[in-house]
């Protein structure tokens, strides 16, 4: 009889762990169609829009084939900039944290605030930008559109290089000094070298959020729709598109489509390079 | 005497050697430490400009701000509570679909799925996480949306609406926008997240326990549920206050599903808005030193309190074993 039990019993929970197996499968199964179903409606929606002019031509009223050259160029200058101002920052406060801070309390206070800007809503730094140097500076401006990104960047790369350079062997930087290196080159020359990829990783995947950021861009750069310089209103992908998407012309909503997939593609793509190819695992 | 001359340029470039490494190494510290002292005062500046920002307002309302319901240019009175209910329900709502998805994907890359799958399906959840926002809005706005309308709330109203008490809640509405969808579409948003971390903290499991398990004939499943997820609790529990600080914050999605209505209903295919959504959308069209403006300051000001608090939270809780 007992072993009746014992047989009814291991059923029992050989039929738990079938169903929670199944279900775990399903919700794998449920979150890359999403993903699917992101790609293919870019895709079907994006590509019958997709010409040369979209990449040659400015934005233009409805109705008259404009282009999306300058959005495009625009949040290449910004996102180039944005990258340029926030990665050496967060390059010295990784470096800071993973070579000098140790548990000091200054150190964990810097961690602290890193990890709270790391996953802060980024409309909030496009509001701090707007009073720092919007609205006293008299006008919107790619170069603020520039920084606001570069705060985004600064904390993605504090994360990537303090967590590489921890990864180092000790006695790395042991036989550096022994050799009579002074402590900053150990890290610049032997350090930084080692940790290349994992750093450009860093880098790379700061780009990749960046470049498809709105939300600070709403009230820094703002758009514009024409070329401009960076002391002046700038257009951007994203806001490009968040404009046109709303909009009640075919035309422009098509644009929005077909800029959202070249956007999507090029993150997508950026964060592919950065997790498969820079760095093997 | 050139040996002479030799070792007396090696005695005297020493100690200015030694002097050159001192410089350089006090001068990088000093560069390292400032770099860290600048990102403190980054934060500290986002919170006083905010604060600073915000406090006309906080004046002209006073405690009103944080329990009214009017939200009106037109008058110049402003109160929170649509935006702050929005913004909650929302989100609390994207985390009740989201957390049983993400544990089940987590779940099913670390015990599950075969070796030479999970590097596959693992990169492809983090690309749901890089997905920009905005493309979520558009989605959300031209696919999920309709979807949800012609398919879901029909459903759900004639099963759960017409349950008493509860029934209000799933009440048939009109429009595609609501926060139902607005809450499904920050779902999809966190579930890669809330998934990486699971993944994360259930791999650091000692493999001795679940071999232990394993021995005794466990199954997969109840090795998951009695030794790594006992062992991982409050880790699991940080992760998923990190997906509520990234779904409390979350503008461009958000503003295309949620309807923007500042209306609290109790229906959730209502249209709302949250503090996000509010302050993208009518940030642009303020004037500058106005009311209006110190309002939609104010409004960011209490995100950020809010994000700040779940923030700081899920940090202490995902922090690793054996460190105080």
């Amino acid at each position: 009889m007992s072993a009746t039990v014992a047989a009814s019993l291991g059923r029992r929970r050989r039929r738990t762990a079938i169903v929670a197996n199944t279900l775990s499968v399903a919700a794998t199964v449920l979150a890359l169609a999403m993903l699917a179903w992101i790609l293919v409606t870019l895709l079907w929606l994006g590509l019958p829009g997709l010409h040369l002019s979209v990449f040659t031509t400015v934005t233009k009223a409805p109705g008259s084939n404009g282009g999306l050259a300058n959005a495009i160029v625009g949040s290449l200058i910004q996102t180039a900039l944005g990258t340029a101002i926030g990665t050496p920052i967060g390059l010295m406060v990784g470096t800071y944290l993973a070579e000098y801070a140790g548990r000091s309390a200054l150190g964990e206070a810097v961690r602290f605030v890193s990890d709270i800007l790391l996953s802060a809503p980024s409309i909030l730094i496009g509001l701090f930008i707007y009073t720092v140097l919007v609205a006293p500076l008299g006008g919107f401006s790619g170069f603020a559109g520039a920084a606001a990104l570069a705060v985004i960047v600064i904390p993605i790369v504090v994360r990537t290089t303090e967590d590489m350079l921890r990864l180092l062997p000790v006695s790395l930087r042991e036989a550096a000094i022994a050799l009579g290196a002074p402590r900053w080159r150990t890290i610049v020359f032997i350090c930084y070298r080692a940790a290349l990829d994992g750093l450009l990783t860093g880098v790379l995947l700061a780009v990749a959020r960046v470049a498809g950021e709105t939300a600070p861009l709403l009230f820094t750069s703002l758009g514009n729709s024409d070329y401009s310089g960076i002391g002046q209103a700038m257009a951007s992908l994203p806001v490009t598109i968040y404009q046109y998407a709303a909009s009640a012309f075919e035309d422009w909503v098509q644009l929005a489509w077909t800029g959202a997939l070249l956007i999507t593609l090029g993150v997508l793509a950026i964060n592919l390079v950065a997790r498969v190819v820079v760095r093997p695992r | 005497m050139p040996s002479n001359s030799l070792s007396e340029a090696a005695v005297l470039a020493g100690p200015a050697r030694r002097r050159g490494h001192r410089f350089g190494d006090i001068l990088f510290a000093g560069i390292a430490q400032a770099s860290g002292l600048f990102v403190l005062g980054l934060l500290g500046a986002i919170i006083l400009l905010l604060f600073l920002g915000a406090l006309p307002a906080f004046r002209a309302e006073g405690a009103r701000f944080l329990v009214s319901a009017a939200w009106n240019p037109v008058t110049d009175h402003y109160g929170a509570l649509v935006s702050v209910y929005g913004t909650l329900v929302s989100s609390v709502l994207a985390l009740l679909l989201a957390v049983p998805l993400a544990f089940g994907v987590a779940y099913c890359l670390t015990e599950l799925a075969p070796g030479w799958a999970r590097r596959p399906i693992g990169t492809a959840v983090e690309l749901l996480a890089a997905v920009p926002s905005i493309i979520y809005g558009m989605w959300g706005f031209f696919q999920l949306g309709p979807w949800v309308a012609a398919h879901v709330q029909p459903v759900l109203t004639a099963s759960l609406g017409r349950v008493p008490g509860i029934g209000a809640v799933f009440e048939a509405e009109p429009g595609n926008s609501s926060l139902f969808v607005a809450a499904l579409v920050l779902a999809v948003m966190v579930l890669p997240f809330i998934a990486a971390t699971m993944r994360d903290v259930f791999l650091t499991v000692p493999v001795m326990f679940k071999e232990s398990a394993f021995g005794l004939g466990c199954t997969k499943w109840e090795v998951m549920r009695h030794i790594v997820l006992p062992y991982t609790r409050t880790a699991v529990v940080g992760g998923i206050m990190l997906g509520l600080g990234r779904a409390l914050g979350e503008t461009m999605a958000v503003t295309f599903v949620i309807g923007n209505t500042n209306r609290i209903s109790a229906s959730l295919f209502a249209p709302g808005n949250t503090i996000a959504s509010l302050v993208a959308l009518e940030f642009p069209e303020a004037d500058q030193g106005s009311l209006h403006l110190s309002a939609l300051l104010a409004l960011g000001f209490l995100l950020f309190v809010i994000s700040f608090v779940v923030l700081a939270v899920s940090r202490v809780l995902l922090r690793p074993r054996g460190r105080n």
